[in-house]
């Protein structure tokens, strides 16, 4: 057998060689199928290219031009299965990869919870793919990370720290079960940090999408300048319940760690904030405000997703959160099976519906409060209430009497999801936001919500 | 073209080997054990042509500093839970990565294409991406010296090479753990996994330094849940096995089976544990905890540059800034507290031989006598400190912390271990807590969480007692302390000795865009520290 010619083909640049055509992908994968000895065998490839720009202190840092590809293979024989992954793509490597995961298989004990390959599916078409992101060239990252620099230099007392980075890739999987599935996307993701010079002040802003022709450089520039101007010299305030106006980042920032707490399974086996005192899950129950809805969905145009799970089940529309309640919890296939119940894919982009509030009504009926940008450092506490542990970072300011009136110094905080979500006001625009620590793409409003939980002031600028 | 095969053949020469000289007698103790240094591999010939080609194609390109790194990274999963195998994952990728120095500005490229065609386009792609981004004169990088190693050959000293232990005794020895702890009533469910990472790391720089280095390092991450009978309440037990730059037989000495059943009682007694009182405490915080603490609050605020911005739009800035107003001035803790950045002990996640610049790593002293003393620096960054090291009468030179996580991302400054020296009494942890009237002690890294300058943070543990008359008293629950880090370190009144300095550690310790991990140990006696903010956590939903 042999890899598509662009995975070796001369003179091609790192920039190309590893994306592959749904044609060049599926001929590929299949003669890596038809290599296999096991019961069963599933391929998955992801590769293409990813260049990024790094600065800080007001100059170009690193900056990189990666090409990558992976081979995962997964041999079953029965309930006995192994991932071998390899970026050899020799037709030895190739050979090598499938033997090794067929051998480890083999010495596999049994997996009782091993669900069989997929039959062939139709996934849903969803454009993510954008030449303007593909054909993007060093010069013109270096152009967009000079609207920041630039205006910092200008300004002469600020300081910028960036990173730009926009990709090219492919993923592909194919199976014994004749199952085929292929998702070329794009993706650009520009976040900045700006300080003021004497230290006392820090703005972030970020913006994120599929298409580089979207990602407005300048607006990010200004957005971030302006928050670090308006940030020195925070005063203290004392730490206690606050009606906080959260930024659509700082909101995504918490509730996207909701979806590691919606696992059907641990809710039925008691270990979950979704697991019913006295057994069973809270499917059906009243949790948060009923002006909250979450749902995941590839096609939404502000999320763009894979419409396709790891091993292949189609991705549609799913709603977790109706007006309040909650609709479902995250079924795996074997979970699914054996509750029956259906397999829904999970959570890998989340959107919370918007609302019609500006951010300027909800300061205005905010007698005192606290605005924030963006949350930081967030981390388990209590998974029995999904409670976190945080910051508020790079613009944080008081309100009062309907207006902000001053920055003020960061906040730790210990809250939940679930207890936000109950304390919700007034739901703003839903905005695509670019600060994410997980893979997919999130989109959430600006949220109004009262009692939010401060713990603690910190120096932290 | 470099082949799996070579590679195979330089992993499979791996014996059991003792290289550096480690700072720490608990680490020499454990260094005799090792059987003694045999012959390491050399470099394979092929790899040294690439990384030739791609060195000599940046020079033509106009480079004034290159360098090149192969390296082939392979990870095997076993994940496990109950009486059953979740997943068994093997991962081995291997590439080059080329970073370039034109005209003072940095430029990478990386392809795992390992022809001479491959290495040069890498180099191509980076010399055009440093062109793209050409830096005014007064911002071009300048690297501190190193000197050449022509032949640098290093092995992370183990005696079980993990890659040549089968699945089936790996998948056995979770099993029965796992079955040890299920025996306990109250304990529903226990996973268990073992994470193995082995490195082989070629590097070449244009300054004549060639070193091959394979690293290894092995995890037992381990979680025993009880839930309630009336499901209104679950606890977990969990960061049992610290990792360690060790082979197969540190896991095994660590006896998960022989251990499980009393890590499944801890998990139901805290189904039972007293809800804390908030307040404030003396706390005695042991290594296995407080290693994440000086992770935290000592290793990343002391990283050099974060501390001069490099980081700000990310892991965030540091209050150990700037370095005019810090280096011999901060009072970080007592005169008694003394940590130290090596490379260099047995056992540790970031020992090596050669970092990812080609520098051979000394261990140093960050906070000297409780002052800060010196930051963790590259060959990029050690200059900006020329008039410390000036003044201090110490050359300039890097600490070697220049790492990256594979061979598809560009080195930058990553931690080495950083540890708490043991003080001069060899006080043990029972000596510790028999000197504290009243107080908690805390067993085990638990939650964390540490603002962007490293001076407000919260911790958690694993296991949270009482302590009366200097004795461990009941389990207490729902314990986190709240801490500005300076006056926390500033209440350290007491630590322990030699006899009780252990290793805790981060396997995968997250910094940088694109994101990168790191492994890194943190050595550390028990310590006690006075009248500190202890608040509860539990909640109801």
């Amino acid at each position: 057998m042999s890899a598509p010619k662009s995975l070796f083909s001369k003179g091609s640049t790192i920039a190309s060689n590893d994306m592959l055509s749904r044609n060049e992908a599926q001929a590929f994968l299949e003669q890596v199928v038809k290599l296999s000895k096991a019961d069963s065998i599933r391929v998955q490839m992801d590769g293409g290219y990813t260049g990024n720009i790094r600065f800080a202190a007001n100059r170009i840092s690193t900056a990189g031009g990666v090409g990558t590809s992976e081979l995962i293979v997964q041999s079953g024989f029965g309930a006995r299965h192994a991932i071998v992954t390899t970026g050899d793509y020799s037709p030895a490597g190739i050979e090598r990869a499938v033997r090794q995961s067929e051998a480890i298989a083999k010495l596999a004990p049994e997996d009782p919870d091993d669900m069989p390959l997929l039959p062939p599916q139709t996934y849903a078409d969803v454009n993510a793919h954008f030449d303007s992101t593909v054909n993007l060239t060093a010069d013109e990252r270096a152009a967009a990370a000079h609207t920041a620099i630039d205006a910092a230099k200008a300004a002469g007392d600020l300081t910028a720290a960036g990173f730009i980075t926009a990709s090219n890739t492919f993923n592909a999987m194919a199976s014994k079960t004749g199952l085929f599935a292929y998702f070329a996307s794009t993706s650009a993701n520009y976040q900045l940090t700006v300080r003021t010079s004497d230290g006392t002040g820090s703005g972030w802003a970020g913006a994120d999408h599929q298409d580089w022709k979207q990602i407005n450089f300048k607006a990010v520039s200004d957005r971030a300048i302006e928050k670090a101007r308006a940030s020195r010299t925070p005063a203290a305030v004392e730490p206690g319940r606050y009606t906080v106006i959260l930024e659509p980042q700082a909101v995504s920032d918490l509730i996207q760690l909701m979806a590691y707490a919606l696992d059907a399974r641990s809710a039925d086996e008691g270990r979950s904030a979704f697991s019913k005192q006295g057994g069973g899950t809270k499917i059906g129950e009243k949790l948060v405000d009923p002006q909250v809805t979450i749902f995941s969905d590839p096609m939404d145009p502000q999320l763009l997703g894979r419409p396709w799970t790891d091993d292949g089940l189609p991705l549609g529309r799913e709603v977790w959160i109706e007006n309040g309640i909650l609709k479902q919890l995250e079924y795996s296939r074997f979970w699914a099976q054996k509750k029956n119940a259906r397999a829904n894919g999970g959570l890998g982009s989340i959107k919370m519906v918007g609302g019609t509030a500006t951010t300027e009504q909800m300061i205005a009926s905010t007698p005192r409060g606290i605005l924030v940008t963006r949350l930081w450092y967030l981390r388990g506490v209590d998974p029995r209430t999904i409670l976190y542990t945080g910051l508020t970072r790079d613009g944080t300011f008081l309100i009062e009497n309907g207006k902000v009136t001053k920055a003020v110094k960061n906040l730790r905080f210990n809250e939940s999801p679930l207890f936000l979500l109950n304390n919700v006001e007034m739901i703003g625009k839903a905005e695509r936001v670019a600060g994410n620590e997980s893979q997919g793409n999130m989109v959430f409003p600006t949220l109004k919500v009262k009692d939010f939980n401060f713990t603690s002031l910190s120096d932290a600028v | 073209m470099t082949t799996r095969r070579d590679f195979l053949k330089t992993g499979a020469a791996t014996g059991a080997l003792v290289l550096a000289a480690p700072a720490l007698s608990r680490a020499e103790a454990f260094a005799q054990q090792v059987a003694p240094a045999t012959e390491l591999p050399a470099m394979d010939a092929v790899t040294k042509d690439l990384l030739t080609e791609a060195l000599n194609t940046a020079t033509l390109g106009g480079a004034s500093f290159a360098d090149a790194r192969i390296g082939r990274y392979r990870n095997n999963y076993v994940y496990t839970r109950e009486q059953q195998i979740v997943d068994v994952v093997d991962t081995d990728t291997m590439g080059v990565g080329v970073r370039v120095l034109l005209n003072g500005t940095w430029g990478f490229g990386a392809t795992r294409d390992l022809t001479k065609t491959g290495v040069a386009a890498a180099a191509k792609e980076a010399l055009a991406i440093a062109k793209a981004n050409a830096l005014p004169a007064a911002d071009r990088v300048r690297l501190a010296p190193a000197a050449p190693t022509p032949d640098g050959r290093y092995v992370t000293p183990h005696t079980i090479d993990p890659f040549n232990v089968s699945i089936e005794q790996k998948a056995d020895l979770l099993i029965r753990t796992n079955a040890e702890a299920m025996k306990v009533t109250g304990v529903k469910f226990v996973s268990s996994v073992m994470f193995f990472v082995k490195e082989e790391k070629n590097y070449a720089n244009t300054d004549g330094t060639f070193t091959t280095q394979t690293l290894i390092r092995s995890w037992l991450p381990f979680t025993a849940t009880a839930v309630a009978p009336d499901f209104s309440d679950f606890q977990t037990r969990s960061s049992v096995i610290q990792p360690a730059g060790r082979g197969y037989e540190y896991l095994t000495e660590a006896k998960p089976v022989e251990n499980a059943r009393q890590w499944g009682e801890e998990a139901a007694e805290k189904l039972k544990a007293k809800p804390v009182d908030v307040g404030r405490y003396d706390l005695v915080l042991h290594p296995s905890h407080l290693w994440l603490t000086i992770h935290e609050s000592i290793a990343h605020p002391t990283e050099l540059d974060r501390v001069l911005g490099y980081e700000a739009n990310y892991a965030g800035t540091s209050f150990v800034a700037p370095p005019r107003e810090k280096l011999g001035k901060l009072r970080y803790g007592p005169s008694f507290m003394n940590i130290q950045g090596d490379r260099e002990q047995v056992g540790a996640c970031a020992t090596i031989g050669w970092d990812d610049d080609g520098v051979k790593p000394e261990s140093f002293l960050i906070i000297k006598n409780g002052i800060v003393d010196d930051y963790q620096t590259t060959r990029e960054h050690a200059p900006m400190l020329d008039w410390w090291y000036d003044s201090q009468h110490r050359p300039i030179r890097s600490h070697g912390c220049s790492h990256s996580d594979s061979w598809s991302d560009v080195q930058f400054l990553r931690m080495p271990n950083v540890s708490l020296l043991p003080g001069d009494k060899d006080l043990s942890w029972d000596d510790v807590v028999g000197a504290t009237d009243k107080g908690i002690a805390i067993i085990g890294d638990g939650s964390w969480s540490i603002d962007q300058q490293r001076y407000n943070a919260q911790f958690g543990g694993q296991l949270t007692y009482e302590i009366k008359g200097g004795k461990i008293g009941g389990m207490l629950k729902d314990v986190a302390y709240q801490i500005r880090t300076p006056e926390f370190w500033n209440a350290m009144d007491l630590i322990g000795g030699k006899k009780s300095y252990e290793l805790g550690a981060s396997f995968f310790d997250g910094k940088g865009q694109p994101g990168q991990v790191n492994a890194v140990s943190h050595g550390s006696v028990p310590a006690r520290f006075r009248n500190i903010n202890v608040i509860n956590t539990g909640r109801k939903s």
